[in-house]
Protein backbone atom coordinates (compact mmCIF):
# COMPACT_ATOMS: atom_id res chain seq x y z
CA UNK A 1 0.00 0.00 0.00
CA UNK A 2 1.40 2.76 -0.97
CA UNK A 3 0.85 6.17 1.09
CA UNK A 4 -0.09 9.57 -0.14
CA UNK A 5 2.68 12.21 -0.58
CA UNK A 6 3.12 14.48 2.59
CA UNK A 7 5.99 16.89 1.48
CA UNK A 8 7.37 17.21 -2.07
CA UNK A 9 10.80 18.92 -2.92
CA UNK A 10 10.88 20.66 -6.37
CA UNK A 11 14.63 21.68 -7.74
CA UNK A 12 15.60 22.76 -4.51
CA UNK A 13 18.40 24.96 -4.26
CA UNK A 14 20.20 26.22 -1.50
CA UNK A 15 23.05 28.62 -0.91
CA UNK A 16 25.31 29.92 1.86
CA UNK A 17 26.89 32.91 0.62
CA UNK A 18 28.69 31.80 -2.47
CA UNK A 19 28.91 27.90 -1.55
CA UNK A 20 25.72 26.22 -3.10
CA UNK A 21 24.85 23.50 -0.41
CA UNK A 22 21.85 21.91 -2.11
CA UNK A 23 21.81 21.17 -6.02
CA UNK A 24 18.56 20.96 -7.47
CA UNK A 25 17.14 18.24 -4.88
CA UNK A 26 13.72 16.76 -5.74
CA UNK A 27 12.22 13.68 -3.63
CA UNK A 28 9.27 12.79 -2.14
CA UNK A 29 8.40 12.03 1.11
CA UNK A 30 5.66 9.52 1.79
CA UNK A 31 3.22 10.33 4.76
CA UNK A 32 2.85 7.91 7.71
CA UNK A 33 6.60 7.05 6.95
CA UNK A 34 10.33 6.62 8.15
CA UNK A 35 13.06 8.14 5.49
CA UNK A 36 16.78 8.66 6.16
CA UNK A 37 18.71 10.54 5.63
CA UNK A 38 22.38 8.89 4.78
CA UNK A 39 25.36 10.59 3.31
CA UNK A 40 28.97 11.34 4.58
CA UNK A 41 29.65 14.47 6.68
CA UNK A 42 28.56 17.91 4.85
CA UNK A 43 26.84 16.51 2.30
CA UNK A 44 23.95 18.98 2.71
CA UNK A 45 21.50 16.36 4.51
CA UNK A 46 20.94 18.42 7.64
CA UNK A 47 20.84 21.43 5.87
CA UNK A 48 18.49 19.65 3.51
CA UNK A 49 16.57 18.41 6.88
CA UNK A 50 16.70 22.29 8.07
CA UNK A 51 14.92 23.84 4.97
CA UNK A 52 11.80 22.03 5.83
CA UNK A 53 10.53 23.52 8.80
CA UNK A 54 13.11 27.30 7.54
CA UNK A 55 15.24 26.67 10.13
CA UNK A 56 17.71 28.03 8.15
CA UNK A 57 16.14 31.74 8.21
CA UNK A 58 18.03 31.85 10.98
CA UNK A 59 21.53 31.23 9.06
CA UNK A 60 22.34 34.82 7.31
CA UNK A 61 23.17 35.12 3.46
CA UNK A 62 21.34 31.67 2.47
CA UNK A 63 19.30 32.10 -0.68
CA UNK A 64 16.81 29.19 -1.85
CA UNK A 65 15.51 28.24 -5.29
CA UNK A 66 12.87 25.54 -5.75
CA UNK A 67 9.44 24.70 -4.10
CA UNK A 68 9.28 22.89 -0.94
CA UNK A 69 5.38 21.67 -0.99
CA UNK A 70 3.76 20.65 2.46
CA UNK A 71 0.63 19.19 1.41
CA UNK A 72 0.51 21.14 -1.83
CA UNK A 73 1.64 24.20 -0.13
CA UNK A 74 4.89 25.91 -1.04
CA UNK A 75 6.29 26.85 2.37
CA UNK A 76 8.69 29.03 0.91
CA UNK A 77 5.57 31.12 -0.85
CA UNK A 78 5.30 34.56 0.70
CA UNK A 79 1.97 33.94 2.18
CA UNK A 80 3.36 31.14 4.31
CA UNK A 81 2.83 31.30 8.07
CA UNK A 82 6.72 30.19 9.22
CA UNK A 83 4.89 29.74 13.19
CA UNK A 84 2.14 27.84 11.89
CA UNK A 85 4.50 25.99 9.72
CA UNK A 86 7.00 24.92 12.70
CA UNK A 87 3.74 23.90 14.72
CA UNK A 88 3.25 21.49 12.06
CA UNK A 89 6.74 20.40 11.26
CA UNK A 90 8.57 19.86 14.36
CA UNK A 91 12.43 19.04 14.85
CA UNK A 92 14.72 16.96 17.23
CA UNK A 93 18.31 17.76 17.80
CA UNK A 94 21.73 16.16 17.59
CA UNK A 95 22.14 16.92 21.14
CA UNK A 96 19.21 17.06 23.13
CA UNK A 97 18.21 20.40 24.01
CA UNK A 98 15.83 20.62 26.83
CA UNK A 99 15.00 24.27 28.29
CA UNK A 100 16.81 25.27 31.85
CA UNK A 101 13.38 24.84 33.39
CA UNK A 102 11.51 21.77 35.23
CA UNK A 103 10.23 18.36 33.02
CA UNK A 104 6.30 19.38 33.06
CA UNK A 105 7.20 23.07 31.70
CA UNK A 106 9.41 21.80 29.41
CA UNK A 107 6.73 19.33 27.68
CA UNK A 108 4.05 22.14 28.25
CA UNK A 109 6.46 25.16 26.65
CA UNK A 110 4.90 24.76 22.99
CA UNK A 111 1.17 24.73 23.75
CA UNK A 112 1.79 27.87 26.16
CA UNK A 113 3.53 29.91 23.36
CA UNK A 114 0.44 28.70 21.06
CA UNK A 115 -1.70 30.32 23.72
CA UNK A 116 -2.97 27.39 25.85
CA UNK A 117 -3.73 28.70 29.26
CA UNK A 118 -6.18 25.77 30.56
CA UNK A 119 -3.79 24.18 33.68
CA UNK A 120 -5.93 21.00 32.74
CA UNK A 121 -5.75 21.17 29.22
CA UNK A 122 -1.69 21.21 29.73
CA UNK A 123 -1.96 18.27 32.30
CA UNK A 124 -3.42 15.95 29.84
CA UNK A 125 -1.66 17.26 26.96
CA UNK A 126 2.05 16.67 28.92
CA UNK A 127 0.96 13.37 30.30
CA UNK A 128 -0.22 12.28 26.49
CA UNK A 129 3.09 13.55 25.47
CA UNK A 130 4.95 11.67 27.91
CA UNK A 131 3.70 8.84 27.33
CA UNK A 132 4.00 8.59 23.76
CA UNK A 133 7.30 9.49 24.01
CA UNK A 134 7.73 6.31 26.20
CA UNK A 135 8.92 8.54 29.01
CA UNK A 136 5.85 8.77 31.62
CA UNK A 137 6.69 5.99 33.79
CA UNK A 138 10.55 7.38 34.16
CA UNK A 139 9.88 10.98 35.02
CA UNK A 140 5.81 10.82 36.35
CA UNK A 141 7.13 11.63 40.03
CA UNK A 142 9.40 14.47 39.11
CA UNK A 143 7.53 16.39 36.56
CA UNK A 144 8.22 19.54 38.80
CA UNK A 145 12.09 18.84 38.70
CA UNK A 146 14.82 20.22 36.73
CA UNK A 147 14.84 18.87 33.12
CA UNK A 148 18.16 18.83 33.07
CA UNK A 149 18.97 16.27 35.45
CA UNK A 150 17.58 13.68 33.15
CA UNK A 151 19.89 11.35 31.57
CA UNK A 152 20.73 12.20 27.92
CA UNK A 153 18.42 9.51 26.81
CA UNK A 154 15.57 10.82 28.61
CA UNK A 155 16.58 14.15 27.79
CA UNK A 156 16.57 13.49 23.87
CA UNK A 157 12.89 11.89 24.98
CA UNK A 158 11.75 14.65 26.97
CA UNK A 159 12.68 16.87 23.49
CA UNK A 160 10.75 14.31 21.35
CA UNK A 161 7.99 14.60 24.07
CA UNK A 162 7.82 18.24 23.42
CA UNK A 163 7.56 18.53 20.19
CA UNK A 164 4.30 15.80 20.13
CA UNK A 165 2.87 18.41 22.32
CA UNK A 166 1.78 20.84 19.87
CA UNK A 167 0.64 18.12 17.62
CA UNK A 168 3.08 18.19 14.49
CA UNK A 169 2.28 16.32 11.74
CA UNK A 170 6.18 15.82 10.65
CA UNK A 171 9.05 15.23 12.80
CA UNK A 172 12.53 15.98 12.05
CA UNK A 173 15.18 14.42 13.49
CA UNK A 174 18.98 15.39 13.25
CA UNK A 175 21.59 12.38 14.11
CA UNK A 176 18.80 12.47 17.11
CA UNK A 177 20.71 9.15 19.12
CA UNK A 178 24.35 10.33 18.17
CA UNK A 179 24.84 11.38 21.41
CA UNK A 180 23.42 8.32 23.17
CA UNK A 181 24.11 5.19 24.77
CA UNK A 182 23.11 1.84 22.55
CA UNK A 183 20.11 1.15 25.25
CA UNK A 184 18.75 4.52 24.77
CA UNK A 185 19.35 4.63 21.21
CA UNK A 186 17.38 0.98 21.16
CA UNK A 187 14.45 3.48 23.12
CA UNK A 188 14.70 6.01 20.82
CA UNK A 189 14.22 3.68 17.61
CA UNK A 190 11.33 1.71 18.58
CA UNK A 191 9.86 4.91 19.63
CA UNK A 192 10.31 6.00 16.06
CA UNK A 193 8.46 2.81 15.20
CA UNK A 194 5.97 3.60 16.90
CA UNK A 195 5.63 7.17 15.95
CA UNK A 196 5.29 6.73 12.25
CA UNK A 197 1.80 5.50 12.67
CA UNK A 198 0.88 8.64 13.42
CA UNK A 199 3.70 10.91 12.00
CA UNK A 200 5.67 11.21 9.10
CA UNK A 201 9.67 11.29 10.20
CA UNK A 202 12.60 12.33 8.44
CA UNK A 203 15.65 11.18 10.19
CA UNK A 204 19.51 12.18 9.27
CA UNK A 205 21.63 9.22 10.38
CA UNK A 206 25.08 8.95 10.07
CA UNK A 207 24.52 4.82 11.62
CA UNK A 208 24.05 2.76 8.20
CA UNK A 209 22.71 -0.13 10.17
CA UNK A 210 19.81 2.37 12.40
CA UNK A 211 18.73 3.73 8.73
CA UNK A 212 18.31 -0.09 7.54
CA UNK A 213 16.61 -1.23 10.83
CA UNK A 214 14.15 1.70 11.12
CA UNK A 215 13.69 3.46 7.63
CA UNK A 216 11.30 2.62 4.57
CA UNK A 217 12.67 4.86 2.15
CA UNK A 218 16.62 6.22 2.42
CA UNK A 219 18.14 9.19 0.57
CA UNK A 220 21.62 9.30 -0.10
CA UNK A 221 23.39 12.43 -0.52
CA UNK A 222 27.03 13.31 -1.55
CA UNK A 223 28.46 16.71 -1.84
CA UNK A 224 24.98 18.63 -1.95
CA UNK A 225 23.43 16.55 -4.57
CA UNK A 226 20.81 13.58 -3.97
CA UNK A 227 22.30 10.67 -5.65
CA UNK A 228 20.15 8.12 -5.15
CA UNK A 229 17.01 7.46 -3.35
CA UNK A 230 14.22 4.58 -2.80
CA UNK A 231 12.95 1.66 -0.89
CA UNK A 232 15.32 1.46 1.93
CA UNK A 233 15.64 -2.34 0.84
CA UNK A 234 16.71 -1.59 -2.46
CA UNK A 235 19.17 1.09 -1.42
CA UNK A 236 20.79 -1.45 0.90
CA UNK A 237 20.74 -4.70 -1.11
CA UNK A 238 20.72 -3.26 -4.98
CA UNK A 239 21.74 0.24 -5.29
CA UNK A 240 21.72 1.92 -8.66
CA UNK A 241 24.74 4.29 -8.09
CA UNK A 242 28.62 3.17 -7.62
CA UNK A 243 28.61 6.10 -5.07
CA UNK A 244 26.00 4.60 -3.15
CA UNK A 245 27.36 1.22 -2.79
CA UNK A 246 30.55 3.01 -2.21
CA UNK A 247 29.29 4.62 0.62
CA UNK A 248 27.21 1.93 2.63
CA UNK A 249 29.73 -0.32 2.00
CA UNK A 250 32.18 1.98 4.13
CA UNK A 251 34.29 2.57 1.20
CA UNK A 252 33.98 6.28 2.17
CA UNK A 253 32.70 8.90 4.12
CA UNK B 1 71.76 18.00 32.00
CA UNK B 2 72.82 21.62 32.38
CA UNK B 3 70.60 22.99 30.04
CA UNK B 4 67.47 21.54 32.41
CA UNK B 5 68.82 22.64 35.13
CA UNK B 6 68.62 26.62 33.67
CA UNK B 7 65.13 25.91 32.54
CA UNK B 8 64.20 24.61 36.09
CA UNK B 9 66.00 27.92 37.84
CA UNK B 10 63.68 30.63 34.61
CA UNK B 11 60.81 29.05 35.85
CA UNK B 12 61.38 28.85 39.66
CA UNK B 13 62.11 32.64 38.77
CA UNK B 14 59.23 32.96 36.92
CA UNK B 15 56.57 31.28 39.67
CA UNK B 16 58.53 33.52 42.68
CA UNK B 17 57.33 36.74 40.56
CA UNK B 18 53.80 35.42 39.70
CA UNK B 19 53.85 34.31 43.88
CA UNK B 20 54.77 38.24 44.65
CA UNK B 21 52.23 39.92 42.54
CA UNK B 22 49.56 37.62 43.67
CA UNK B 23 50.61 38.42 47.25
CA UNK B 24 51.18 41.71 46.95
CA UNK B 25 47.69 42.39 45.52
CA UNK B 26 46.04 40.53 48.51
CA UNK B 27 48.19 42.43 51.16
CA UNK B 28 47.44 45.42 49.47
CA UNK B 29 43.61 44.58 49.64
CA UNK B 30 44.31 43.31 53.43
CA UNK B 31 45.51 46.55 54.59
CA UNK B 32 43.35 48.77 53.63
CA UNK B 33 40.45 47.30 54.52
CA UNK B 34 41.91 46.14 57.83
CA UNK B 35 43.21 49.69 58.95
CA UNK B 36 40.02 51.18 57.85
CA UNK B 37 37.76 48.46 60.48
CA UNK B 38 40.71 49.03 62.95
CA UNK B 39 40.01 52.81 62.86
CA UNK B 40 36.15 52.25 61.69
CA UNK B 41 34.71 49.39 64.03
CA UNK B 42 35.06 51.37 67.42
CA UNK B 43 32.91 54.04 66.22
CA UNK B 44 30.49 51.69 65.12
CA UNK B 45 27.01 51.56 67.25
CA UNK B 46 23.39 50.87 66.69
CA UNK B 47 23.28 54.92 67.25
CA UNK B 48 25.60 55.28 64.65
CA UNK B 49 23.38 53.42 62.54
CA UNK B 50 20.39 55.18 63.17
CA UNK B 51 20.58 58.28 64.38
CA UNK B 52 20.90 61.83 62.34
CA UNK B 53 24.33 63.31 62.28
CA UNK B 54 24.78 66.41 64.34
CA UNK B 55 27.15 69.52 64.36
CA UNK B 56 27.58 68.48 60.99
CA UNK B 57 28.46 65.36 61.46
CA UNK B 58 30.87 65.68 64.10
CA UNK B 59 28.41 64.36 66.27
CA UNK B 60 25.42 61.40 66.01
CA UNK B 61 24.93 58.84 63.30
CA UNK B 62 24.72 58.32 59.56
CA UNK B 63 21.20 57.18 59.12
CA UNK B 64 19.89 59.94 56.64
CA UNK B 65 23.02 58.86 54.45
CA UNK B 66 22.11 55.13 54.64
CA UNK B 67 18.48 55.92 53.26
CA UNK B 68 19.45 58.49 50.56
CA UNK B 69 22.13 55.95 49.82
CA UNK B 70 19.44 53.38 49.33
CA UNK B 71 17.02 55.97 47.50
CA UNK B 72 20.00 56.41 45.43
CA UNK B 73 20.45 53.07 44.33
CA UNK B 74 16.89 52.45 43.55
CA UNK B 75 15.94 55.33 41.40
CA UNK B 76 19.54 55.01 39.21
CA UNK B 77 18.31 51.27 38.88
CA UNK B 78 14.96 52.05 37.48
CA UNK B 79 16.56 53.81 35.21
CA UNK B 80 20.04 52.03 33.87
CA UNK B 81 18.11 48.62 34.40
CA UNK B 82 15.32 49.07 31.10
CA UNK B 83 17.33 51.02 29.19
CA UNK B 84 20.46 48.54 29.72
CA UNK B 85 19.02 45.35 29.38
CA UNK B 86 16.66 46.38 26.77
CA UNK B 87 19.68 47.24 24.83
CA UNK B 88 21.70 44.55 25.63
CA UNK B 89 18.68 42.35 24.55
CA UNK B 90 18.16 44.24 21.10
CA UNK B 91 21.96 43.66 20.40
CA UNK B 92 22.72 40.25 21.05
CA UNK B 93 18.81 39.17 20.28
CA UNK B 94 17.57 41.55 17.20
CA UNK B 95 20.17 43.40 15.69
CA UNK B 96 21.75 42.66 12.65
CA UNK B 97 25.79 41.96 13.63
CA UNK B 98 27.83 44.29 11.97
CA UNK B 99 29.03 48.17 11.75
CA UNK B 100 26.17 49.54 13.47
CA UNK B 101 26.66 47.44 16.50
CA UNK B 102 30.04 47.35 16.70
CA UNK B 103 29.69 51.32 16.93
CA UNK B 104 26.87 50.71 19.68
CA UNK B 105 29.33 48.29 21.59
CA UNK B 106 32.52 50.57 21.27
CA UNK B 107 30.69 53.70 22.39
CA UNK B 108 29.36 51.70 25.62
CA UNK B 109 33.28 50.56 26.10
CA UNK B 110 34.38 54.52 25.51
CA UNK B 111 31.44 55.85 28.40
CA UNK B 112 32.52 52.77 30.72
CA UNK B 113 36.21 54.48 29.97
CA UNK B 114 35.28 58.03 30.88
CA UNK B 115 36.25 59.25 34.35
CA UNK B 116 33.27 59.69 36.75
CA UNK B 117 33.74 63.35 37.52
CA UNK B 118 33.18 64.12 34.13
CA UNK B 119 29.51 62.87 34.30
CA UNK B 120 29.04 64.67 37.28
CA UNK B 121 30.14 67.92 35.69
CA UNK B 122 27.63 66.91 32.53
CA UNK B 123 24.90 66.38 35.11
CA UNK B 124 25.63 69.15 36.84
CA UNK B 125 25.35 71.41 33.64
CA UNK B 126 22.99 69.56 31.58
CA UNK B 127 20.30 67.72 34.07
CA UNK B 128 20.74 70.43 36.84
CA UNK B 129 21.20 73.93 35.22
CA UNK B 130 19.55 73.31 31.64
CA UNK B 131 17.03 70.74 32.72
CA UNK B 132 16.43 72.71 35.87
CA UNK B 133 16.72 69.65 38.03
CA UNK B 134 19.65 71.86 40.67
CA UNK B 135 20.88 69.34 43.29
CA UNK B 136 18.19 66.64 43.51
CA UNK B 137 17.45 62.86 44.15
CA UNK B 138 16.41 62.50 40.08
CA UNK B 139 19.50 64.38 39.05
CA UNK B 140 21.67 62.03 40.54
CA UNK B 141 19.75 58.93 39.93
CA UNK B 142 20.38 60.15 36.11
CA UNK B 143 23.62 60.79 36.47
CA UNK B 144 24.59 57.70 38.49
CA UNK B 145 22.12 55.43 36.18
CA UNK B 146 24.62 56.78 33.03
CA UNK B 147 27.87 56.12 34.79
CA UNK B 148 26.58 51.82 35.20
CA UNK B 149 25.04 52.11 31.85
CA UNK B 150 27.77 50.48 30.25
CA UNK B 151 28.24 47.99 33.01
CA UNK B 152 24.68 46.90 33.08
CA UNK B 153 24.74 46.79 29.27
CA UNK B 154 27.90 44.92 28.40
CA UNK B 155 27.07 42.30 31.21
CA UNK B 156 23.83 41.68 30.14
CA UNK B 157 25.05 41.24 26.77
CA UNK B 158 27.44 38.48 27.52
CA UNK B 159 25.15 37.11 29.86
CA UNK B 160 22.47 36.76 26.72
CA UNK B 161 25.37 36.04 24.28
CA UNK B 162 26.55 32.76 26.92
CA UNK B 163 23.46 31.16 26.60
CA UNK B 164 23.43 28.67 24.18
CA UNK B 165 22.25 28.78 20.70
CA UNK B 166 20.46 25.15 20.96
CA UNK B 167 17.85 26.76 23.65
CA UNK B 168 16.52 29.67 20.94
CA UNK B 169 16.71 26.54 18.05
CA UNK B 170 14.79 24.43 20.25
CA UNK B 171 11.66 27.35 20.97
CA UNK B 172 12.19 28.62 17.28
CA UNK B 173 11.30 25.01 16.01
CA UNK B 174 8.53 24.50 18.19
CA UNK B 175 6.51 27.94 16.52
CA UNK B 176 7.32 30.47 18.81
CA UNK B 177 8.03 33.91 17.93
CA UNK B 178 11.81 35.34 18.92
CA UNK B 179 10.18 37.56 21.33
CA UNK B 180 8.59 34.60 23.18
CA UNK B 181 11.83 33.07 22.74
CA UNK B 182 13.54 36.04 24.27
CA UNK B 183 11.14 36.31 27.22
CA UNK B 184 10.37 32.75 28.45
CA UNK B 185 14.04 30.65 27.23
CA UNK B 186 16.64 33.60 26.85
CA UNK B 187 16.25 36.44 29.67
CA UNK B 188 15.68 33.37 32.51
CA UNK B 189 18.72 31.79 31.72
CA UNK B 190 20.96 34.53 31.46
CA UNK B 191 19.70 35.78 34.36
CA UNK B 192 21.58 34.92 36.94
CA UNK B 193 24.67 36.59 35.01
CA UNK B 194 22.09 39.42 34.12
CA UNK B 195 21.77 39.89 38.13
CA UNK B 196 25.46 39.74 38.70
CA UNK B 197 25.92 42.48 36.81
CA UNK B 198 23.22 44.33 38.53
CA UNK B 199 24.96 43.52 41.79
CA UNK B 200 28.21 45.17 40.78
CA UNK B 201 26.18 48.36 39.38
CA UNK B 202 24.69 48.43 42.69
CA UNK B 203 28.27 48.48 44.77
CA UNK B 204 29.38 51.10 42.37
CA UNK B 205 26.48 53.65 42.97
CA UNK B 206 27.29 52.88 46.72
CA UNK B 207 30.98 54.51 46.40
CA UNK B 208 30.67 56.68 43.67
CA UNK B 209 31.76 60.05 44.78
CA UNK B 210 32.44 62.33 41.91
CA UNK B 211 29.89 62.13 39.61
CA UNK B 212 27.12 63.09 42.94
CA UNK B 213 28.78 65.27 44.42
CA UNK B 214 27.95 68.24 41.70
CA UNK B 215 24.24 66.67 41.38
CA UNK B 216 22.64 65.11 44.33
CA UNK B 217 23.96 67.85 46.59
CA UNK B 218 24.89 67.03 50.48
CA UNK B 219 21.58 68.08 52.22
CA UNK B 220 22.14 65.73 55.29
CA UNK B 221 18.56 64.19 55.65
CA UNK B 222 16.60 61.90 54.48
CA UNK B 223 15.35 63.25 50.94
CA UNK B 224 11.55 63.71 51.04
CA UNK B 225 11.11 63.64 46.98
CA UNK B 226 12.66 63.21 44.15
CA UNK B 227 13.56 66.96 43.47
CA UNK B 228 15.42 67.13 46.99
CA UNK B 229 18.94 67.37 47.48
CA UNK B 230 20.43 64.36 49.58
CA UNK B 231 23.57 63.60 50.76
CA UNK B 232 24.93 59.76 50.47
CA UNK B 233 27.49 57.74 52.39
CA UNK B 234 30.21 58.17 50.35
CA UNK B 235 29.71 62.49 50.24
CA UNK B 236 29.14 62.38 53.76
CA UNK B 237 32.77 60.55 53.99
CA UNK B 238 34.12 63.06 51.46
CA UNK B 239 33.08 65.81 53.45
CA UNK B 240 33.69 65.03 56.92
CA UNK B 241 37.32 64.10 55.70
CA UNK B 242 37.67 67.05 53.56
CA UNK B 243 36.27 69.22 56.09
CA UNK B 244 38.21 67.96 58.68
CA UNK B 245 35.15 67.47 60.69
CA UNK B 246 35.84 64.16 62.29
CA UNK B 247 38.37 61.49 61.46
CA UNK B 248 36.36 58.68 63.54
CA UNK B 249 33.34 59.41 61.85
CA UNK B 250 34.31 59.12 58.58
CA UNK B 251 36.29 55.89 59.22
CA UNK B 252 33.20 54.50 60.71
CA UNK B 253 31.42 55.70 57.66
CA UNK B 254 33.85 54.52 55.47
CA UNK B 255 33.91 50.98 57.54
CA UNK B 256 29.95 50.90 56.69
CA UNK B 257 30.32 51.99 53.09
CA UNK B 258 33.18 48.84 52.49
CA UNK B 259 30.82 46.62 54.40
CA UNK B 260 28.13 47.24 52.06
CA UNK B 261 30.42 47.17 48.73
CA UNK B 262 31.66 43.67 49.78
CA UNK B 263 28.27 42.50 50.39
CA UNK B 264 26.97 43.45 46.98
CA UNK B 265 30.35 42.25 45.94
CA UNK B 266 29.61 38.80 47.00
CA UNK B 267 26.55 38.29 46.21
CA UNK B 268 27.78 38.97 42.67
CA UNK B 269 30.21 36.11 42.61
CA UNK B 270 27.65 33.82 44.69
CA UNK B 271 25.22 34.52 41.26
CA UNK B 272 27.93 34.32 39.01
CA UNK B 273 29.02 30.90 40.34
CA UNK B 274 25.79 29.78 40.46
CA UNK B 275 25.22 30.28 36.61
CA UNK B 276 28.57 28.47 35.63
CA UNK B 277 27.26 25.69 37.37
CA UNK B 278 24.16 25.46 35.91
CA UNK B 279 25.71 25.85 32.51
CA UNK B 280 28.05 22.69 33.00
CA UNK B 281 24.92 20.40 34.09
CA UNK B 282 23.93 21.47 30.78
CA UNK B 283 26.48 19.32 29.69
Amino acid sequence: MENAVKISVKNLNLYYGDLQALKEVNIEISENSVTALIGPSGCGKSTFLKTLNRMNDLIPNTKITGEVLLDGNDIYAGDCDVIELRKNIGMVFQKPNPFPMSVFDNVAYGPRVHGERNKRALQETVERSLKAAALWDEVKDRLSKPALGLSGGQQQRLCIARVLAVQPEVVLMDEPTSSLDPISTGKIEDLMDELKKKYTIIIVTHNMQQAARISERTAFFLLGDLIEEGDTIDIFKTPRDKRTEDYITGRFG
Amino acid sequence: MQRSTRKKAVQGVAFSFLWIGAIITIVVLLVIVGYILYQGVPGLSWEFLTQSPKAGGKEGGILPMLVNTIFLVIASLAIAIPVGVLSAVFLAEYAKQGRIVRLIRSAAENLAGIPSIIFGLFGFIFFGKILGLGWSLLNGALTAAIVVLPTIMRTSEEALLAVPQSYREGSLSLGATRWQTVTRVVLPAASPGILAGLMLSMGRIVGETAALIFTLGSADRIAQSLMDSARPLSVHLYILAHEGISTPKAFSTATVLIILVLILNLTAAFLVSRANKNRKTKG
